[in-house]
């Protein structure tokens, strides 16, 4: 996983509440057999709206999602938050993020960051006035800031830790591989193996 | 205090554990599948890790692959590169595959065990909710997710949140028509979809200790469908003999070291459960299911039920939707819904001794004009034993289809579907809508049902058949 310090980027204002996984990417696309090339899923129902903020011409190669409260809900596929990383999402804030979307989330190293509803808001007034404002996430100063504009945001200390070290769940466990090769060096004999060792 | 098994399991996989931390488990048997592994492996790719411990990982296909015509290609062009990738990813990886078309393929929980890769006392995981059925030799088998299969084949372990304690007591014996499958469908009636939430579940009891290893991974194999992170029965003389033999079983002087600590594998007297569920094997009787989840059964001599008699209103308005899908009345006797397709085959009921059991009651008779009756091996190695035995002529005399090898029908992955509205008895474990076909709708039931069910075109058990079958020579 790439270690998440701080990232600024242009954003997408996306002014709407509890947006399901399906909505993110729709069940036909979990018969994909990699985690890339979920970009053209993303949001795949709305896109075919030429109005919608995604499809507009200054919001390409923008980074950051600012998305209405319960994003994440439904299904737990992890398909959607690779979409979301596919397509070039760094960091997804909103006021709530549904649990097990926000888990998957910070196991792949995007960045859900919760904000006061106002301060949503706010940054929405801000880059829907002007495409070109950047967003900075700051994960080392857990701030958010864009223009004048500077919220502040908590996260638990060890999902901070692992993110701002770049550590998923393997090398993290990896960590600890004395231990796991003393346990498998008192493993009895008589278990079994599918081939020689 | 005492430990139950399954705490003794645990504790005996426990690399480390730390204050505030969940315990890292070593993982002695990794399954997999060429569905929920692809991104696992694209992972370690990206990560520019090997496979921990290829000799502690096997691969097999089963849900995808076609049961008909299996030496052409997969004419499902997604279906083909799902199978293409895991055969790309095992070579690529060094893990040993049982392809399609191999003497070994089959349905992976049918497949670790009849290799005697399944041993007490082991954690077992797979990609696969159904890993619950290798619970059945005493070991600790669940299910997990794609990110958690890539953490496994790149450590052989995994972090596992506590679990809870239940014991199933099945006191009494089991009367001679009532099976396995019967069974667990009351257990699951009884406890409920959610029942099992968090909870290991330990069955125990007469009954449970006079069921056949066959029997026994029916039993386990269903613990998912009670919400359960996994099932589990004590190893015993009945385990260790169907063990003893098999290709990956133990042999001389290790042999018995093994059996000498798999005896050790028994919940202590003074260990305490965090629950307790207590049934009496001699009040059951034949059971199938009338709803959309696997909770919703009755014994086959009952009506469906009311919505109304409901008294949670949960409860009522799922009843409610589960008879207009179904397209069943309250008050209707199961006896007299009429089927289009028998299914007999999966993890569930795929065994030598399921088939053994279909043949017997369909001998000498014919599946009834109308009603397509699929019997599908859950692996190769059954297959080929019940063509030594003779089975598949018994079958396809009786009329039924004999397939390859394969989940086959259990899900809609392959070409076996039910049509729109078609209605079948499977002796498979899910019911759910569009579960083996978009609108199909499904009836649990066991094997032997099943049999007879083909035989009647309608819900039936043995004891409803006339006695007028025809000789056969097997
Ligand atoms: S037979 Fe059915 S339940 Fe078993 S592994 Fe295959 S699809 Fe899953």
């Amino acid at each position: 996983m790439e270690a998440f310090t701080t990232h600024t980027g242009r954003a997408v204002p996306l002014r709407r509440g509890n947006v399901d996984t399906d909505q993110i990417i729709p069940a036909h696309w979990l018969k994909k057999v990699t985690r890339d090339g979920f970009e053209d899923g993303l949001f795949e129902a709305w896109r075919k709206d030429p109005e919608f903020v995604l499809n507009q011409p200054e919001r390409q190669g923008s980074t950051v999602l600012i998305a209405g409260p319960d994003f994440g809900t439904g299904s737990s596929r992890e398909h959607a938050v690779w979409a979301l990383q596919n397509y070039g999402f760094k960091a997804v804030i909103s006021s709530r993020f549904a649990d097990i979307f926000r888990g998957n989330s910070l196991k792949n190293g995007l960045l859900t960051v919760v904000l006061p509803q106002d301060a949503v808001e706010a940054l929405w007034q801000l880059t829907e006035a002007d495409p070109a404002e950047e967003v900075t996430v700051d994960l080392v100063g857990r701030t958010v800031r864009a223009g004048s504009l500077e919220a502040e945001f908590t996260l638990d200390e060890n999902a901070r830790w692992r993110l701002l070290e770049g550590l998923d769940d393997i090398s993290l466990t990896l960590r600890h591989e004395d231990a796991i090769a003393s346990f498998e060096s008192g493993r009895p004999s008589f278990k079994p193996r599918t081939q020689a060792a | 205090m005492g430990r139950t098994l399954a705490e003794k399991v645990w504790d005996d996989h426990v690399v480390r554990r730390a204050e505030g931390e969940p315990d890292l488990l070593y993982i002695d048997l990794h399954l997999l599948h060429e569905v929920t592994s692809p991104q696992a492996f694209d992972g370690l790719r990206k990560g520019g890790r090997a496979v921990r411990r290829t000799d502690l990982t096997i691969a097999t296909e089963d849900h995808n692959t076609p049961t008909l015509d299996i030496d052409k290609p997969i004419a499902d062009p997604v279906s083909r590169v799902q199978l293409e990738t895991l055969r790309k990813n095992c070579a690529d990886f060094g893990v040993r595959l049982h392809p399609l078309g191999d003497d070994e393929q089959g349905v992976v929980h049918v497949v670790g065990p009849q290799l005697g890769l399944t041993q007490p006392g082991m954690t077992v995981v797979c990609g696969d909710s159904h890993t619950s059925t290798h619970g059945a030799f005493g070991a600790l088998a669940f299910g997990i997710g794609t990110s958690q299969v890539e953490h496994v084949l790149a450590t052989q372990t995994l972090t596992m949140a506590p679990f809870r304690t239940m014991a199933v007591n099945v006191t009494g014996e089991l009367p001679e028509d009532v099976t396995a499958k019967d069974l667990i469908l009351a257990i699951i009636a009884r406890i409920g979809t959610g029942g099992g939430q968090g909870y290991v579940i330990e069955y125990r009891g007469e009954a449970i200790e006079k069921l056949s290893m066959e029997a026994r991974m029916t039993i386990c194999n269903m613990s998912i469908e009670a919400g359960a992170r996994a099932g589990m029965i004590a190893p015993d003389d009945t385990t260790f003999a169907y063990l003893q033999g098999r290709d990956h079983a133990p042999t001389g002087a290790e042999w018995d070291e093994a059996v000498a600590y798999w005896r050790t594998l028994r919940t202590d007297d003074d260990a305490v459960f965090d629950h307790q569920v207590v049934i009496d094997a001699t009040q059951l009787a034949p059971f199938v299911t009338w709803g959309t989840n696997p909770g919703q059964g009755a014994p086959l001599s009952a009506s469906v039920p009311d919505p109304a008699s409901y008294a949670d209103a949960g409860d009522r308005q799922s009843a409610e939707r589960a008879l207009e899908y179904m397209g069943l009345r309250a008050g209707q006797p199961l006896r007299e819904v009429a089927v289009d397709t028998v299914f007999v085959g999966s993890c569930t009921n795929g065994r030598i001794e399921d088939l053994r059991s279909v043949a017997e009651v369909i001998k000498g008779r014919k599946v009834a004009e109308g009603v397509r009756m699929l019997v599908v091996p859950g692996s190769v190695r059954v297959a080929l034993q019940a063509v030594s035995e003779g089975l598949d002529k018994v079958f396809t005399e009786a009329g039924a289809e004999w397939r390859h090898a394969g989940c086959s029908m259990c899900l809609g992955m392959n070409p076996d579907q039910l049509a729109p509205g078609e209605r079948s008895a499977s002796t498979s474990n899910r019911n759910f809508e569009g579960r083996q076909g978009k609108g199909g709708r499904t009836h649990l039931v066991s094997p032997q049902v099943a049999a007879a069910t083909a035989v009647t075109g309608r819900l039936s058990s043995p004891a409803d058949l006339a006695d007028d079958r025809t000789p056969v020579e097997v």
